[in-house]
């Protein structure tokens, strides 16, 4: 039985982690800036060492810091951290751009390092002819920095700065053949769709952030105001000294192993006292900066029996035990602080913050944690190609191969179930959110296989797998069992980034059928009914046949990654969808019980399917007869570039078993627990007491659902066998099988019809609400607009008038007046002397009168 | 005797009088420029003889007499400067007749 080992309880500083995102950066930056000019002048070499050489920096700075900084780290202290500048200083809020790597962030990013590596070497046989060279190599590893953001992102603010850059790329690299219309139609699918995520995601991370901030008052007595922010009395106590290393198994019961971090915990509180917290300027931020100095000595002191967690709430003061003290509390964007905050106890043993969280309301009495979770998830949903926001995925196919390997297989899709893991204990808080990406995981896991079954095109059969996958992966971190769900997704990384270069070394050996019989309709009707398939489509199964031979090491490495994703014994799938199915059986986390089981059953018949299709693709595709004589000239193996980068990614896909197991054996039989789980256990450590162990042990039981699970896996790929190994030879069984089933079969074949539902009713709907907003736009605003402009002018035109008749009369006229009057006054100006001596005699004359008969003037 | 009257203030005025309406008249009906200079002249001698006959008969002292001989500079001053007018404007017109010189007019 599994153990969880001590929650991360202190951090180390490096400087190195932001190279990782850099590098990707810098070959980004020079590849979309120059890349152009570089082709022109030196060809495609220069493009490819930049990206390339990138991404082979990238990996190995990764490598090297989870190798050499992260593991050697005591599993308590097994946190890197490198802040890089303040990024936002607001209020009580304090963003720094910081990276962080955890055993989660690092496991993921060396995966994606590692795997971006691969399939960058990939690409460059694949996408040797595209004129566009330059431009494909600058999204991708655009692609990469932003998925390392996402990543590596110490808060909510970096990962949404990485979750819209994959957006964003996705839409690039989808459209990267623009110049089709439905190509670049599918980017704007893929785009818009996502945005419906990301807008949960966004109405999550404010809600929450509001919670946090928002609603103190709401449990009065329990918080004191300070400045700009709040604390809460915790009572200080002495914990045991956590030994290095603890073995999981000297903790006997599940709740031994809790305690020390919870002690722990309490001990660090009592540094971050109310009166520090009012004397530093910034209680949030300084807390980390204090906490960095002294948290060495804090250890120091842990060997005398005190310990010190959490990386923030340090001062530097002596730890007083058995004191009651005030910390701070607020809100935060980091995902650590916030994990710290969900962790006080008060000096009752109350989870103050993370119970005045789940008691939250908003509107209509809905708990607060519900908009949390569900806003998450449905970012989560919009990412990763989930129920009901999954229609983009398939489309994406549209992309260059890579791309849908790296981007729709490996790294951006898995971005939700990243998240959901990152914010567990968030997630923990809602035993309802966790449900519900439980179900809505186990829901879209057999929904795609079944559409799965009866694709002909080799990228959309993978495309649905991708989808189905990823709700395996939801069912683990849904039912709490998160590091299975991580497992998962590292193991689907290489067994379907391996799966998508092999259909993309198919579709390059079959590109010739293109230049064969010219570009055909590529899209069918809208109920695509024809049993005939498109000569010239070479991603259309149904045109291959027979490749085996011709492309000996796609065929092999294609084949054992469908045993790795149908879950045979010794490849990697087999482990991690099996512990997917068991912890969903039995983990008692959910809120209903019946819940579990149910999942379980629709995992396993979506078992069943996977092995089907997985295995129905590789029959069509390498085995029977070609569909034509001519594939035998013209296919043929991809270049050593493309092969080499198979091999390493297929057996990537069997040796990933080996960090789910002791040696291939599961650990339901060895009774270890697997190295991933013991080491991504600090960063998904249970901080709820509503996160229980799991509620059923028994082990005949769990034995008994792992055979069930093998003999469904086989029976599907002996079903596929039966049915495809020999088209020739099945095909009136096939015809048979259509014709009687007919109704279903067009229903699945048609993907039940969703897009068009969704065409019909969302986008008809928002077309319809456009039409009418245009409608009131036209005649309401616009008529008002238009009224009160001719209003407007009226009023103008009587002005006018006015203005030109009366006010310019009245200027005009005492003008005239003044110009008539000087044009007769002028005339008195002779310039003759002998008028003006005589004008001035008789004003003399005149002046003497006055003064005679009316007498001095001014008397 | 009565043919001896003895002259006063009012004979003064008298001649001062006829000499003032003498040059007013020669100003505004002579139409050369030289002519009415001279009756400028003898406007200003009319006054200097009242300002001396005054000053004799009315005031006492000799502030009048200085106003006299004040005027009597001002007036070699002002023909000075009235001569050269005269003389550029009959290098312009190639006469003095004042009625031509009404170009300032307009």
């Amino acid at each position: 039985m599994p153990e969880y080992s001590a929650a991360i309880q202190d951090l180390i500083r490096v400087n190195g982690l932001w190279l990782i995102p850099f590098f990707p950066a810098m070959g980004a930056l020079i590849n979309c800036v120059f890349g152009a000019m570089i082709q022109k002048k030196w060809g495609k070499r220069p493009i490819h060492v930049v990206a390339v050489g990138s991404m082979v920096l990238s990996s190995l700075t990764a490598l090297y810091l989870f190798f050499f900084k992260l593991l050697p780290a005591d599993p308590s202290q097994r946190f890197l951290l490198d802040e890089v500048f303040p990024m936002i200083d607001m209020g009580a809020v304090r963003v720094m751009f910081a990276f962080a790597m955890d055993p989660l962030s690092g496991v993921m990013a060396c995966m994606v390092t590692v795997v971006a590596t691969a399939i960058h070497i990939y690409s460059m046989g694949y996408m040797h002819d595209e004129p566009s060279y330059w431009r494909y190599f600058g999204y991708l590893n655009l692609f990469c920095f932003s998925m390392l953001m996402l990543v590596l992102g110490d808060n909510f603010i970096l990962m949404f700065f990485g979750w819209e850059g994959v957006g964003l790329c996705s839409y690039l690299l989808i459209g990267f053949w623009y110049k089709d219309r439905e190509k670049a139609k599918a980017g704007m699918k893929a785009f818009v769709v996502n945005r419906i995520g990301d807008f949960g995601f966004i109405v999550g991370m404010f809600t929450l952030f509001w919670g946090l901030l928002g609603m103190w008052d709401a449990v009065p007595g329990t918080m004191t105001k300070v400045d700009d922010g709040r604390c809460i009395p915790v009572m200080t106590k002495p914990m045991p000294v956590a030994e290095h290393h603890a073995a999981p198994a000297e903790h006997g019961d599940a709740h031994g192993s809790l305690a020390a971090p919870q002690a722990a915990l309490m001990a660090s509180l009592a540094n971050g006292i109310m009166g520090t917290a009012h004397a530093a300027e910034h209680p949030v931020a300084h807390g980390a900066a204090a906490g960095a100095t002294h948290r060495r000595g804090g250890r120091q002191e842990g060997r005398c029996g005190l310990k010190v967690e959490g990386q923030r709430f340090l001062q530097q003061l002596p730890v007083a035990v058995g004191r009651t003290q005030q910390v701070y509390v607020g809100p935060t964007v980091s995902f650590r602080e916030l994990r710290d905050q969900l962790a006080i106890e008060d000096h009752g043993g109350k989870r103050v913050v993370a119970e005045h969280l789940m008691q939250g309301t908003l509107w209509f009495g809905i708990p607060l944690l519900i908009f949390v979770t569900f806003g998450f998830f449905l970012g989560a949903t919009g990412k990763s190609a989930q129920i009901p926001l999954y229609t983009w995925l398939p489309d994406a196919m549209a992309g260059p191969t890579p791309v849908s390997a790296l981007i729709h297989a490996a790294t951006m899709v898995t971005a939700g179930v990243y998240m959901v893991a990152r914010l567990n204990f968030i997630f923990i808080l809602s035993p309802e959110g966790m449900t519900v990406v439980a179900l809505v995981g186990g829901a879209t896991a057999l929904f795609a296989a079944t559409i799965g079954l009866f694709q002909y095109d080799i990228k959309k059969v993978l495309a649905y797998s991708t989808v189905s996958q990823l709700g395996y992966m939801f069912v683990g971190v849904g039912v709490g069992a998160y590091w299975v769900g991580i497992y998962h997704l590292l193991a689907h990384a290489f067994f379907k980034a391996c799966l998508f270069l092999g259909s993309g070394s198919v579709i390059h050996g079959m590109h010739w059928v293109e230049h064969q019989h010219g570009h055909g309709d590529e899209h069918g009707p809208l109920l695509d009914l024809r049993l005939s398939p498109n000569p010239a489509d070479p991603q259309d199964m149904r045109n291959m046949g027979g490749l085996a031979k011709l492309m000996p090491h796609t065929a092999k490495t294609y084949l054992i990654a469908c045993f790795a994703i149908s879950g045979i014994p010794l490849f990697s799938g087999f482990y991690s969808k099996d512990e997917i199915l068991w912890k969903a059986f039995s983990m008692g986390n959910l809120a209903w019980p019946w819940a579990g089981k149910l999942i379980w059953a629709l995992c396993a018949v979506g078992a069943l399917c996977t092995a089907f299709y997985m295995f129905r693709s590789y029959f069509m595709t390498f085995h029977g007869r070609p569909a034509t004589a001519e594939h035998i000239e013209h296919v043929h193996e991809s270049p050593r570039s493309m092969t080499w980068v198979l091999w390493f990614l297929a057996i990537g896909a069997v040796l990933m078993s080996l960090v789910g197991s002791t040696l291939f054996i599961p650990a339901a039989i060895t009774h270890q627990t697997p190295w991933l789980e013991s080491f991504l256990a600090p960063a998904t450590a249970a901080l709820s007491d509503a996160f229980q162990k799991p509620a059923l042990h028994n082990v005949w039981l769990e034995w008994g659902l792992m055979a069930l699970s093998v003999v469904l896996a086989v029976t599907g790929i002996l079903g596929a066998r039966f049915w495809y190994r020999d088209l020739s030879k099945t095909r009136a069984r096939l015809d048979w099988a259509k014709r009687n089933w007919r109704l279903i079969h067009v229903t699945v074949f048609n993907k039940y019809f969703v897009d068009e539902i969704y065409n019909a009713t969302v986008v008809r709907g928002l077309l319809l609400l456009t039409r009418a907003l245009a409608w009131f736009d036209l005649r309401i605003v616009d008529g008002l607009v238009n009224a009160s402009s001719w209003g407007l002018r009226m009023a103008a035109s009587f002005f006018g008038a006015v203005d030109a008749k009366i006010v310019d009369g009245t200027v005009n006229g005492v003008a005239d007046t003044v110009i008539g009057a000087g044009r007769r006054v002028r005339r008195i100006q002779t310039g003759r002397i002998n008028a003006y001596v005589m004008g001035v005699a008789f004003g003399v004359v005149v002046l003497l009168f006055v003064v005679w008969f009316v007498g001095p003037v001014g008397r | 005797m009565n043919a001896l009257v003895s002259i006063g203030l009012a004979h003064y005025l008298v001649v001062a009088s006829i000499l003032f309406v003498a040059g007013l008249i020669t100003v505004a009906t002579r139409r050369n420029a030289v002519a009415i200079l001279m009756g400028v002249e003898l406007i200003l001698n009319a006054a200097s003889l009242n300002f001396v006959a005054f000053s004799r008969f009315v005031h006492g002292g000799v502030t009048g007499q200085v106003f006299s001989l004040f005027i009597i500079l001002l007036a070699a001053a002002e023909a000075c400067i009235a001569l050269a007018i005269v003389l550029s404007i009959f290098r312009n017109f190639k006469n003095v007749d004042v009625l031509n010189t009404t170009t300032l007019r307009e």
